[in-house]
């Protein structure tokens, strides 16, 4: 069977079984990643996923079933269970749901790609990581690390209603880590981030990231982060590279826009938002610089893609505009509950998973300034850049981030480098603190967004560049 | 259903199992040559998830699934691959691609060999009633759960799962098995304020999703009107929730073969690193789990840290090889990278583990609302048992309060003034070897004074090191009777108890 002859009897079954709704999903993934340390090959994993996902609406309750197998008697079978197991849910049934009107869609779509990643040798790709990492330890990392990931992803989209989507979608993206070990504590570099730079595009993201010129710098930098001082304990002016503003925006912004967040549907997990739909168009998020869009259809971002897992098309939105708070990330449910007219922002993590909203790319538009002005513009404050650790509350409002390196900012000047620098905050204060953005935007990649139960990991993109932030408190330590 | 070790249709999923780790060794042999190695995992799962939220069931999903995990060693070269495609197209394009992948990589000095042929220890009883639960069977307690909040909102999830799996290599060593547990995590939501309850068991029938419920909804009402305290070193009684991420961070980063070996992490064994109450042990085979490892290894309890002392890390062949201690029977995918980690800690006092069936989570899902006793044992490395006799403790307006079990009553009774924490979310590491980590508090902290909470108190964040939290001279008491607390994927859980430390490093309140 063809994945859509798959994936329409699994909705024939379903809807024979008594769902009003049903979509299906047959997904096909081929993943590859490759691990190098102190210049030896690693790990080398290659997986190949295929199976078929439905989803069935029975009154107003879901059920889903998943299964690694296209026969025809298996979907049939998927359908059937899922309605079953959606007539189960209506054991303890909620309010009406319905799903906002979607145009059916019969469509193709593949992402851009000009160098194929699963056809680049793996001695290539291992002679890559085997150099960098080579080239760290021999610059004095203690643990010198690479890394690549490809996915390659083709899956059949068909609902009720009509939709006959097709999409091929290829990610990948790499990057190195160094380590240096002192007396009861770590330092590690990493270029261009932790784990790497992603993309939806093709092996030409890695090529262009030029791993090995950066070898050298990171190790020495990691190393030298064992003697730095410590980043200053106290209010100052903080400013944030392009890197660690992306998992800001993330974390801060992207997550407390998921509407089923704010609806409470991830409640016991994932946690609330602190935003309320009351509020929507009219709360003040951030400064008049702060400019966010949800828009999968940047060429090249992780988050995008054609159609989403409901099969709405991508389509740019505004999130913040000028500061205010004006869209939300949503599905055809959860916006039917809202109020609202669009999903569009619901994926799942293969074939086993249900769809759920997730974030697309999600990011800041450009500022007037660039990183260098901003610099300069500043009397007296720390620049960090590059994560390193992550945390922020059930709420999306108290969070402490921790960066790989930070530098002292005096009367103008980047000064000495400094280790261990954090910051802490509440989300909105924050944002409405930030008094310069820089235009030098990357669209920096997340492989690796946790959200659901059973867990899922979501690709997104976080368009960021340079910014300051006003008065914010840093150097938070045990 | 009743409990039992194995039954038709489990025995048809493992021996299917067996039959296709053989098959894909016996393919590599073909394809590979007499000389290549390999190993293979087969595992087939039936996984169920019912999720609810705003009090009804929002998402409800199931998944049969089967997996191939191919490790093969060539010509002094490594490389390993996976699937899901069981069609002898599938199995044979999967031997193909990982044979094409290990003559492409670099020479591997450090495999560390097959596993030999030897016995792996027996299947824990496992209860096939919960391996293949009804949808009806999750709802019913989600509905009774969603019954007891008594008008709160309650959300939360009831899953069961189920795997049977089999290992295979090419040095002629073979095992199987099967494995089911369910768990249930909840909360009930009074206005802004939280309570929880969360529990891993063997069966199903276990899981008591009103008495669940109604310890949700007794600690929700009791986290309500909460107020601000400045943050600082308070003294803490952490609640198995809370401990159970305690546990997950030692494992993870402390216990961790790899990172040892790297000196990446705190753990110098034959140090008193911890107090000498504490002692931790990996058990897998605790509970309902797979007899051996993804080298095939053998499963088995491995002591951790025996009265404060750290005494061992986790290993798989290779890391194990290269400490020359043996693999401790940690062996998992991805271990390569991110090294063998215990997946199955239990945290005990002086006392141990009064109850085994308590260890084992079968039975005591959820302790009574009324606190049917208790005897605080004072002072540093002070073990908790029930047996004794402390009133509960009040202070609140809020009927039933925030302490729910006689174990918690008993270290709370103890503390002059100090903080109740039941749960702690969305924890970060700063610093891998000290393990400084930072995160926040969550559905529930209640200023203790006197021994007796007296107001719910609103989250902070803190950042601390958790080994100097457990130091020696830290821990002031130690629950005896550990609460199985589920992980976020099954077969992975953390046998918690309540715990009592003299301080925590609170280093911001909920304004920041």
């Amino acid at each position: 069977m063809t994945g859509f002859d798959a994936a329409s009897a699994a909705v024939q079954a379903a809807l024979d079984a008594g769902a009003r709704y049903a979509d299906a999903r047959v997904m096909h993934r081929r993943y590859e990643s490759m691990s190098a340390r102190n210049g030896d090959v690693e790990e080398l994993t290659q997986d190949e996923s295929l199976g078929l996902g439905v989803r069935a609406l029975v009154g107003s309750s879901w059920g889903f079933h998943a299964v690694p197998d296209l026969s025809d008697a298996a979907a049939r079978d998927a359908g059937r269970r899922a309605a079953r197991i959606a007539a189960a849910s209506a054991r303890v049934p909620g309010p009406p749901i319905d799903l906002v009107p979607a145009e059916p869609t019969v469509a193709s779509w593949s992402s851009q790609c000009e160098v194929d990643p699963l056809g680049v040798a793996l001695s290539d790709k291992g002679d890559l990581l085997v150099g960098a990492t080579a080239t760290m330890a021999a610059h004095g990392a203690d643990v010198a690390e690479g890394l690549y990931q490809v996915w390659d992803t083709t899956k059949w989209f068909v609902s009720s209603e009509g939709h006959r989507i097709d999409q091929h979608i290829r990610e990948c993206g790499g990057g190195i880590s160094a380590t240096s070990i002192g007396d009861g504590e770590t330092q590690r570099r990493s270029y261009p981030s932790y784990r790497g730079q992603y993309g939806t595009t093709g092996w030409e993201l890695v090529t262009s990231l030029d791993l090995a010129a950066h070898a050298a710098r990171v190790a020495e930098e990691s190393r030298a982060l064992l003697t730095a001082p410590l980043c200053p304990a106290g209010e100052t002016d903080l400013i944030l590279g392009g890197e660690q503003l992306a998992l800001q925006i993330h974390e801060s912004v992207g997550h407390a826009i998921e509407l089923d967040r704010i609806l409470g549907w991830e409640a016991a997990f994932a946690g609330t938002s602190w935003l309320d739909l009351a509020r929507l168009g009219s709360l003040r998020y951030g400064s008049e610089l702060m400019n966010v869009t949800i828009d999968p259809t940047i060429p090249g971002a992780l988050g995008s893609f054609g159609f989403d897992d409901e099969g709405s098309p991508a389509v740019r939105r505004d999130a913040v505009r000028e500061g205010r708070w004006v869209g939300v990330l949503a599905g055809r449910d959860s916006a039917a509950v809202a109020g609202l007219d669009h999903g569009g922002s619901v994926r799942a993590d293969g074939w086993a998973r249900l769809p759920m909203v997730r974030m697309t790319n999600v990011g800041l538009e450009p500022g007037p300034h660039t990183l260098d002005e901003i610099v300069a513009a500043t009397d007296d404050g720390v620049l960090m850049d590059v994560n390193r650790s992550w945390s922020i509350d059930d709420k999306r409002l108290n969070f402490q981030f921790g960066c790989e390196i930070g530098w002292e900012v005096k009367r103008g000047r980047r000064g000495r480098m400094l280790r261990n620098p954090t910051y802490t905050g509440i989300g909105p204060l924050f944002w409405r603190s930030m008094d310069m953005l820089s235009s030098e935007t990357v669209a920096w990649g997340t492989p690796n967004c946790g959200k659901g139960q059973p867990g899922q990991t979501g690709h997104t993109g976080h368009p960021a560049a340079p910014a300051r932030f006003r008065n914010v408190r840093v150097g938070v330590r045990a | 259903m009743s409990e039992r070790s194995g039954g038709r249709m489990s025995h048809d999923a493992e021996r299917h199992a067996l039959d296709l780790a053989g098959r894909v060794v016996d393919l590599v042999r073909r394809l590979g040559g007499p000389g290549a190695e390999a190993e293979v995992v087969v595992t087939r799962s039936e996984l169920a998830l019912t999720r609810f939220a705003n009090s009804f069931i929002h998402q409800n999903v199931a998944e049969s699934g089967v997996g191939v995990r191919l490790r093969v060693h060539a010509d002094g070269r490594t490389a390993a691959g996976s699937g899901s495609v069981v069609t002898p197209d599938g199995l044979a394009a999967l031997v193909e691609r990982a044979l094409t992948a290990a003559r492409l990589c670099p020479p591997d000095p450090a495999w560390p060999g097959l596993t030999p042929p030897a016995s792996v220890p027996a299947v824990p009883a496992w209860d096939e009633a919960t391996a293949f639960a009804e949808p009806d069977e999750r709802a019913e307690r989600v509905r009774a759960f969603v019954a007891a909040v008594g008008g709160l909102e309650a959300a939360g999830y009831c899953r069961t799962a189920y795997r049977a799996a089999a290992f295979a290599n090419s040095a002629g060593h073979s095992a199987q098995g099967s494995a089911a547990e369910a768990a249930m995590d909840g909360i009930a939501r009074a206005g802004a304020a939280d309570g929880v309850a969360r529990l891993c068991a063997d069966r199903l029938a276990n899981l008591d999703g009103a008495a669940l419920g109604h310890r949700a909804a007794t600690k929700a009402r009791a986290a309500v009107a909460p107020v601000e305290l400045p943050p600082g070193r308070y003294e803490v009684v952490l609640e198995p929730a809370a401990v159970a991420d305690l546990l997950h961070n030692f494992a993870v980063w402390g216990f961790n073969g790899k990172r040892f070996a790297e000196r990446q992490s705190f753990a110098e064994p034959g140090v008193a690193q911890f107090d000498p109450a504490v002692t931790l042990v990996d058990d897998p085979l605790g509970g309902s789990g797979l007899p051996f490892d993804a080298e095939g290894t053998g499963r088995r309890a491995l002591t951790l840290v025996d009265a404060g002392t750290t005494v061992a890390v986790a290993h798989d062949r290779r890391s194990g090889a290269q400490a020359g201690t043996g693999s401790t029977g940690h062996a998992e995918p991805g271990a390569a990278t991110f090294g063998p980690t215990p997946g199955n800690l239990r945290l005990t006092g002086p006392g141990g583990v009064a109850a085994a069936g308590s260890a084992r989570g079968t039975g005591d899902p959820v302790a009574s609302p009324t606190v049917a006793g208790g005897g605080p044992m004072d002072g540093p490395g002070a073990s908790v048992g029930p047996a004794g006799g402390v009133e509960t403790p009040g202070g609140l307006e809020t009927p039933g309060g925030p302490v729910l079990d006689a174990e918690t009553a008993a270290l709370v009774a103890g503390m002059e003034r100090g903080l109740l924490v039941s749960d702690l979310w969305y924890t970060r590491v700063l610093d891998t070897k000290s393990l400084v980590i930072t995160g926040l508090t969550r559905n529930g902290v209640w200023l203790v004074e006197g021994g007796v909470p007296v107001r719910a108190v609103r989250d902070f964040r803190f950042t601390e090191s958790y080994p100097r939290a457990l130091g020696p001279g830290a821990v002031l008491g130690i629950g005896r009777h550990p609460a199985r607390q589920p992980d976020r994927v099954d077969g992975v859980w953390w046998d918690a108890p309540a715990l009592r430390l003299a301080a925590w490093n609170f280093t911001g309140g909920a304004s920041g």
